[in-house]
């Protein structure tokens, strides 16, 4: 059993968090990892089924979204005697904070997973601001 | 069932919804030989069958296709594996961590001898597919009938 604990069931995904859909496959929200260094955000998504092309990411003003369409052939003639999880696509949306540098977002997906990498801009928009007394 | 003793039910001092309650559970236990598992170990596993061969569907992304050891003895299968968490860079943090890591071992039971020196498995896209063909020795034979 591994380290850290585990979900063995998907999670699909609550209806609030999808728009209405027009294909008939059900939702599963992929587990992430955020994490945050100085000069970048990275993601990184567990999506099996999922390959370079069948990934969508966009990125509209400061909402993240993250659809993988998951292409699946039940095996030939065969029937599912046992099921411990659901096949379907995935998707996650997330509210990114941060002035992201839109231009520099390189994604790419290996063996089901999804890391998405996301620089900031280079000069931080903050100004500090003096309070002067008076 | 039969309500043969009525109102008797209730007069023995049983709480009336003891019975709905009975009821819901026997329709948890039919409904659930369709979907729930019967193991509940990682990694979740899907199984096809038919006669002559079954097939075990899982999904471990992000695994080294070379790091997943699979074997098989009789009736069971065994899978291990194990993914490494990421290393931090210094400086970076987690804003979220939701993400499986460390090793696993699952033992699945099939309902026959597999032919060992057969099994096949593919590995693409983090879904692990493994074909088990039954042992020849087990499959049923038919029998012809001679008119006497």
């Amino acid at each position: 059993m591994a380290d850290k604990a585990k979900d063995v069931q998907k999670k699909e995904a609550g209806k609030t968090d999808i728009a209405e859909r027009t294909r008939a496959a059900k939702i599963y929200n992929p587990d992430v990892d955020i994490i945050e260094g100085k000069d970048r955000i990275i993601v990184i998504a567990d999506m099996p089924g999922v390959n370079e092309n069948s990934v969508d990411i966009t990125l509209d003003e400061n909402v993240l979204t993250i659809y993988g369409k998951v292409d699946w052939k039940v095996p030939d003639k065969m029937k599912l005697t046992h099921a411990e999880y659901g096949v379907g696509d995935y998707q996650r949306i997330f509210t990114i904070s941060g002035e992201i540098n839109r231009e520099k977002i390189e994604a790419n997906v290996k063996d089901g997973v999804l890391r998405l990498t996301m620089p900031k801009n280079d000069a931080p928009r903050m100004r500090k601001i003096t309070v002067n007394a008076g | 069932m039969l309500w043969t003793d009525g109102f008797g039910m209730f007069g023995r001092g049983l709480d009336p919804w003891s019975e709905f309650q009975r009821i819901e559970n026997e329709m948890n236990r039919v409904l659930s030989r369709f979907v729930s598992p019967s193991t509940s170990d990682f990694p979740a596993v899907n199984i096809w069958t038919d006669g002559e061969e079954t097939v075990v569907t899982t999904e471990i992304p992000g695994i080294n296709a070379g790091a997943i050891d699979i074997s098989v003895v009789g009736k069971t299968l065994i899978l291990k594996g194990a993914r490494e968490p990421d290393q931090l860079a210094n400086g970076n943090s987690y804003h979220r961590r939701e993400r499986w890591y460390g090793q696993f071992t699952k033992a699945i039971e099939l309902p026959f001898t597999i032919e060992a020196e057969k099994v096949s498995a593919g590995f693409s896209n983090g879904i692990l597919t493994i074909r088990l063909p039954r042992s020849e020795a087990e499959k049923p034979k038919k029998i012809s009938i001679k008119s006497v």
